[in-house]
């Protein structure tokens, strides 16, 4: 159908289709402008099987190292999130091998005094601020660390809900620490432990014990096709 | 022109329309919007299935081509198995985790064996939430009664009631296990309400609500030192002489071996078909979704249900050209956001239910009230910004931090400018047909989650995923799992597959492509050298 040629977006890197330089783990590669990371492996030919997942951003599967054209900083990225341009540099991160501590995070006594037996290095913390800037998610993972130690449970879990545990911030740093390991942790007993029991959740699965909606259930499938047609047509 | 220029309008008219109110369609209007516009009905893009348990049903020529498909497996491989257990769950998402966390805790052997690693799956990326009737004003009954709506009235009532009953227990499994629920003030959970939905019944952690669940879950398959076989890919299922599922046998991408695991009992947790790009759509599925576990289920014997179906979520990104087909939440349209066309205006109840939703951008983009990008893609105005001025500045930013950082990364904020949008493929409406225990037809044979069929009917409403995970994922588990200490590993053959060879040979032979897929064919073949280059 017509379609008013007034609505359109002009995409400069659409229209130019220019071809960029960039390298692949040290090898150079022409590629399309603008397209992903991790699309630029597809397109050199090269099979991917590990360092992609979800390619939505937020399973950490592909988690790359980069860099730019002249530039000396590496940087870190999701391959899925992140386009290419012309003199870039990456490799894809292999599985970093972090410890990661074993518990049962419901029979914990003491969650705050436990993160220092399972994660004993995490107090050792040097400040050099590197885990923060190796964050594709900008976590800020070094305060996220010390508010840890501190006992600050809740702010770690509100700091580390865009974590993707993609595990960047661990190979840098210098005290040991998987920092994305010990937020879990500290998460999962801030729920576990810290966060008030829902009470209008008790009584709900109560009233489904009880039986308190038998009637309306005897009623509800009880009906035919149309009397259950015009009842849900009722729900408001 | 410009992107900014175009989006003017949204701005302009921004005002007038919150103003507005627009009713939901009557029901036969609506079934003659869907008719004409939503892909399920596009008959160009369906086949009849020539063989098997589902003979001559209709689906996608995409996936009918892959259920007629031949195994990789040769009849005379040796099945001595590598691995033996008890129960054998096929997945890592939410519903595989759930599953083997469930088994693992009865005292029975479990092993999860997974094409990518753990947790890499849909799941990870749910981010409007799970619904669960806690409310007071609420009940499961209502849950119920909603789901069935937004389903057409096709759902599976047993395995719906089961669903909405067990979802509460759920919830409070999740939330000792640490999982993070939004809360109100009082400590009770919060809900928002989702499309299609009479109630506000999303229970939520921002907008990561399955990365949440799912680091949990992870960590507690980790904690539970549940053997993972991880890279490695399902390909065949096994059958004994009754045919009842006996195990699987495997193809570890990394080293390219066979693997055979014999299992008393299996769990398919698989998940859905996005990859498959059905009818040429984008998908905001993750790599692996390319409906493995209905190829497997298929050639052993068991019956699809509904597979004629599949959601196109209304809201997949158009631009920019990096994000196709990414999800934008529908929690910014439970939060108010309007859909708005090239002249500015409304043109559907925002909260109606997805196939409507997208029937209705199909229609407007169609009719020419779309937006085009240069690179050829069409779509409609998602007025994110409007969120920001009804409910205050940063709320966008504080609801939605996901999709801002996701839109951030390529230098556009989401809470100042509209988001173009367009349906992308989403989710399968059915699968292999379960019991309330999730088991298929074939003995010993379990399917849980996305690839399973029946309980969403022929639309899933927003929110019913998660809780579809959790709820069948322990009921597969636990079933299987109880079953183990009163049975006996059966033998390992390859029998339905001679069967299924036979029945094809019949029928002019399989559809010629190897299957199930495992991954999508993304990487570039070499352009064919021409004789003087």
């Amino acid at each position: 159908m017509a379609q008013e040629d007034t609505n359109v977006i002009d995409q400069p890197e659409v229209l130019r289709h220019k071809m960029v330089t960039i390298e692949i783990s040290g090898k150079k590669y022409e590629v399309p402008e603008g397209i992903t990371v991790i699309k630029a492996l597809w397109h050199t030919g090269q099979e991917v099987v590990r360092g992609a997942g979800c390619l939505g951003g937020f399973c950490g599967a592909c988690a790359t190292y980069y860099r730019t054209k002249d530039d000396p900083k590496v940087r870190t990225c999701l391959a899925c999130q992140m386009a290419v341009e012309d003199g870039m540099s990456f490799t894809i991160m292999p599985p970093f091998p972090a410890r990661k501590a074993l518990y049962d995070i419901q029979s914990l006594k003491d969650p705050k005094q436990d993160l220092f037996n399972l994660y004993p290095e995490a107090p050792l913390c040097r400040n050099c601020n590197a885990c923060t800037e190796a964050c594709p998610q900008k976590i800020d993972v070094r305060e996220g660390v010390w508010k840890a130690v501190f006992g600050d449970f809740k702010s770690v879990s509100e700091m580390f809900m865009d974590c993707v545990m993609c595990g960047m911030c661990t190979p840098v740093c210098i005290a040991d620490i998987a920092p994305n390991l010990v937020a879990l942790y500290v998460s999962r007993a801030q729920g576990a432990h810290f966060t008030e029991k829902p009470q209008g959740l008790d009584i709900r699965i109560k009233e489904i014990q009880d039986g308190r909606f038998k009637d309306e259930w005897n009623k509800v499938l009880a009906m035919n096709e149309q009397e259950l047609a015009d009842h849900c047509a009722k729900v408001k | 022109m410009d992107i900014h220029a175009l989006q003017q309008i949204v701005h302009q008219t921004r005002d007038a329309r919150r103003k507005q109110t627009i009713p939901k369609f009557a029901p036969a209007d609506r079934d003659q919007l869907i008719h004409k516009y939503h892909p399920d009905y596009r008959t160009s893009a369906y086949r009849s299935i020539r063989f098997g348990p589902n003979k001559n049903d209709k689906t996608v020529v995409e996936l009918a081509a892959l259920l007629e498909g031949d195994s990789s497996i040769s009849e005379s491989l040796d099945l001595t198995p590598h691995y033996t257990t008890d129960v054998l769950v096929v997945g890592g998402g939410g519903a595989g985790c759930a599953a083997a966390l469930h088994a693992y805790g009865t005292g029975a052997k479990v092993i999860l064996a997974t094409k990518l690693r753990l947790g890499d799956s849909n799941s990870v990326m749910a981010q409007g939430g799970m619904q669960i009737s806690v409310a007071p004003e609420d009940s499961p009954v209502t849950h119920f009664l909603d789901t069935l709506k937004g389903g057409h009235m096709q759902n599976d009532h047993e395995l719906l009631k089961v669903m909405v009953e067990d979802g509460p227990s759920i919830a409070k499994w999740l939330i000792e296990l640490g999982v993070l629920f939004d809360r109100q003030a009082d400590g009770n959970l919060h809900v928002k309400k989702g499309g299609g939905s009479s109630k506000p019944r999303l229970l939520t952690c921002s907008d990561y609500t399955g990365l949440e669940i799912m680091r949990v879950l992870k960590d507690e398959v980790l904690n539970q030192k549940i053997q993972l076989l991880e890279f490695c890919a399902a390909v065949e299922l096994l059958s004994d002489d009754n045919g009842h599922c006996t195990g699987a046998i495997f193809k570890d991408l990394d080293n390219h071996r066979q693997v055979v695991v014999a299992a008393k009992s299996v769990i398919l947790a698989t998940g859905g078909i996005g990859r498959l790009h059905i009818q040429g759509f984008p998908t905001s599925n993750h790599y692996g979704a390319t409906g493995d576990g209905l190829c497997l289920s298929y050639r052993i014997g068991a019956k699809l249900d509904h597979i004629d179906t599949f959601q196109y979520h209304p809201s997949g990104a158009v631009y920019p050209e990096q994000l196709i087909g990414a999800l934008v939440t529908e929690g910014i349209r439970s939060e108010g956001g309007h859909l708005v066309n090239a002249k500015g205006e409304r043109f559907v109840n925002e909260l109606d239910t997805r196939d409507v939703v997208s029937s209705s951008i199909i229609r407007e983009c169609e009719e020419g009230r779309g937006i085009r990008t240069m690179s050829g893609r069409v779509g409609v105005w998602l007025d994110t910004p409007l969120l920001d001025a009804e409910h205050g500045p940063g709320t966008v930013e504080k609801h939605f931090p996901a999709m801002m950082m996701q839109f951030e990364r390529f230098g556009i904020d989401i809470s100042k400018d509209p988001v173009l949008i367009y349906p992308t493929l989403h989710y399968q409406n059915g699968g292999v047909k379960i019991d309330a225990n999730s088991e298929t037809n074939v003995k010993n044979l379990f399917v849980a989650g996305e690839a399973s069929g029946g309980l969403h009917g022929r639309n899933r409403l927003m929110g019913n995923s998660l809780l579809d995970l959790m709820v069948f994922g322990k009921r597969s588990g636990l079933t299987a799992a109880s079953r183990a200490g009163s049975m006996s590993q059966g033998k390992l053959t390859l029998q339905h597959l001679r069967r299924f060879r036979a029945e094809a040979k019949q029928h002019g032979s399989s559809s010629g492509v190897i299957s199930p897929m495992i991954l999508p064919a993304y990487t570039r073949k070499e352009p064919e050298r021409t004789a003087n280059s």
